[in-house]
């Protein structure tokens, strides 16, 4: 019996010829990463068990990218706590607000992971990683504790679950959020619970990657335990130029054992959009716009959807439009340098023109942080990943979840509404993330 | 006076990390500060009738969402010794075994629970009573490694422990 992509990784991480689901691995990671919170918990966490030596310090990663720039007095002692630990062990893989970004846009964009690592991160969308091909899943500050301190950690081989895109999208405004949306609502939000997904199909192929990395980012919120592309020419494409290290990406032998496979023919997919309180709770864009709801504010970030691609889309739509009146704007780019690129290729200044708020590098209202967290009685669209209860703002407050293109053409509005009504397909045409 | 019985909270299915230690609280470290806000936009009576021995009982995917450790420590350190679930979302579960919060996933007691039910508890033996109903309920037994996480009290010291073993 052969293995699955995650499979292969786990066996290749473990030292051992092969595994099967349901084997306790001990699995030596290629990057383990915190951000600032769960970091400053595993400051925490070492400090009280007296640790100084740690397996190999440039493995250890520490993305700040939560509540920094700090956004009170609390934060500032939490980011502080990170910064001297950092300092301390002169950590060199330490990035600063305005200099990395979102750890998830951020270690793939400049190839800090690269196909066929094991990753472990502590932040659940660390299984974002898996859009290019590497096992990515998501720990706590004790297993970060653990694996700066050891190397290694102990995983059990989840089940995979094959998932099958038959056909293209027809329409040029679906993208890999709306193929992830559409994936959550039709197998629920722990329908892939401890298991891993593995994508395949002609849907998968032409997808770009970072159209990937939204799909991957948002295995969790199905339950997953990481998510996983092929590496294919696509992959071999956004690594050149990009890929930090030499890399050998892994593929599933033909007659690897899978727990389930689904297919789903997306030819006819439309833009989806997640209603509250959960990311199952999908609606087709065009039934959505028939029950004209209002939004109070667009956000365009998070480590889901503010990549450059997402940005590219969402300033074509938005070029030489305003803000509708009563619907106010936030931007973040994911990453200090999708920050400079939006720059050099004016999209910061469309967003700017357009009435959007603009701000670099945090997760911002995703989770409740800050710059632009909802009131209550609030609806807010947002590129993000979570819409549950509370999340971004007053648990009176609505989140509502979709692609950059929705909330582009919702900000130009001031209601959910299709980017088809608002943008020329030409557009869209241009900026597809489903390419030959 | 007699202590009164340990109870259980008893909610439904995807109780996530943000509803039971919201995200606008993670700038604390200290379990004592994460405990002043444990379950507060889920249930109210929560934080004011909780005691040390009471255990929360929910459906399916608890712990869903972000991989805070935050969220168990803040259930540990407001007084909950369990949680039981019909199943739980992965990293939840880690982070709980890992700081020594048990985790049981047992769906029938899960359906026999009612909020404020009495309930005693063998986490040993995984053994569950719920003395409403008088039924009792046993636990799988956990996989040995994540055993030898419980009997070391937390991962961080099973590896303090296997490094001294090491020399």
């Amino acid at each position: 019996m052969g293995m699955t992509r995650s499979e292969h990784i786990l066996a290749r991480s473990s030292g051992k010829a092969r595994v099967a689901p349901g084997d306790m691995v001990v699995g030596k990671a290629d990057v383990i990463m915190g951000n600032d919170i769960t970091t400053s918990l595993t400051v925490r966490i070492l400090d009280a068990n007296g640790i100084t030596q740690f397996a190999d310090p440039d493995k250890v990663f520490i993305v700040m990218s939560h509540f920094v720039p700090a956004k009170d007095i609390a934060s500032a002692a939490m980011a502080k706590t990170c910064r001297d630990f950092a300092r301390q062990y002169n950590i060199k893989h330490y990035f600063e607000a305005g200099q990395g970004g979102i750890e998830h846009a951020l270690l793939p964009d400049e190839g800090y992971v690269v196909p066929g690592d094991l990753v472990l991160g502590a932040d659940s969308h660390s299984c974002t990683y898996g859009g290019v091909n590497t096992f990515a899943t998501g720990i706590g500050s004790t297993d970060l504790a653990a694996a700066w301190t050891t190397g290694e950690l102990w995983l059990r081989v989840p089940e995979t679950i094959k998932i099958v895109f038959n056909g293209v999208p027809k329409s040029p405004w679906v993208s890999g959020k709306d193929v992830v949306l559409f994936l959550i609502s039709q197998l629920g939000d722990d329908g892939a619970l401890y298991q891993a997904q593995e994508f395949h199909g002609e849907g998968t192929q032409h997808l770009s990657v970072e159209g990937r990395l939204t799909i991957a980012n948002m295995a969790i919120e199905g339950g997953a335990k990481n998510s996983i592309f092929p590496c294919d020419d696509k992959t071999l494409a956004y690594e050149a130029g990009r890929a930090k290290r030499d890399f050998q990406g892994v593929e599933a032998d033909a007659d690897a054992a899978y727990a389930a496979v689904h297919e789903f023919d997306i030819s006819n997919l439309e833009p989806q959009v997640a209603f509250p309180h959960l990311p199952s709770n999908c609606k087709s864009v065009s039934q959505a716009m028939q029950e004209k709801v209002a939004i109070d504010q667009v956000f365009i970030g998070s480590c889901t959807n503010a990549k450059l691609e997402d940005l590219r889309i969402a300033a074509k739509i938005l070029d030489g439009h305003q803000l509708a009146k009563w619907t106010r704007g936030v931007v973040i780019p994911a990453s200090h340098n999708i920050y400079m690129q939006a720059l050099d290729e004016g999209l910061i200044s469309i967003f700017a023109k357009a009435g959007f708020a603009v701000a670099e590098g945090t997760c911002g209202p995703c989770l409740g942080g800050y710059m632009g967290v909802i009131g209550a009685g609030e609806r807010m669209l947002s590129t993000s990943n979570r819409n549950f209860k509370g999340r971004t703002g007053d648990v009176r407050g609505e989140t509502y979840l979709a692609s950059p293109a929705v909330a582009a053409a919702s900000a130009i509005t001031g209601f959910i509404t299709d980017p088809g009504e608002v943008a020329p397909a030409d557009t869209a045409a241009a900026l597809t993330q489903f390419t030959e | 006076m007699a202590q009164p019985q340990p109870k259980v909270y008893r909610y439904g299915r995807d109780i996530n990390t943000d509803l039971i230690l919201p995200a606008r609280y993670m700038m604390f470290n200290e379990p004592e500060d994460l405990a002043k806000h444990c379950m507060e936009d889920l249930d109210g009576d929560f934080l004011p009738t909780v005691r040390y021995g009471d255990v929360v009982v929910g459906e399916e995917n608890f712990g869903s969402g972000s991989s805070r450790e935050h969220a168990p420590m803040a259930l540990k350190a407001s007084g909950i010794v369990a949680v039981i679930a019909s199943s739980f979302a992965r990293i939840f579960f880690r982070n709980a075994i890992n700081i020594g919060l048990p985790v049981l996933e047992l769906p029938e007691a899960v359906a026999d629970f009612r909020h404020g039910d009495p309930i005693s508890l063998d986490i040993e033996e995984g053994i569950v009573k719920n003395t409403r109903s008088g039924n009792t309920f046993q636990a799988k037994p956990y996989p040995k490694e994540i055993m030898d996480i419980i009997r070391a009290d937390g991962l961080m010291n099973l590896i303090k422990q296997q490094r001294i073993a090491q020399g």
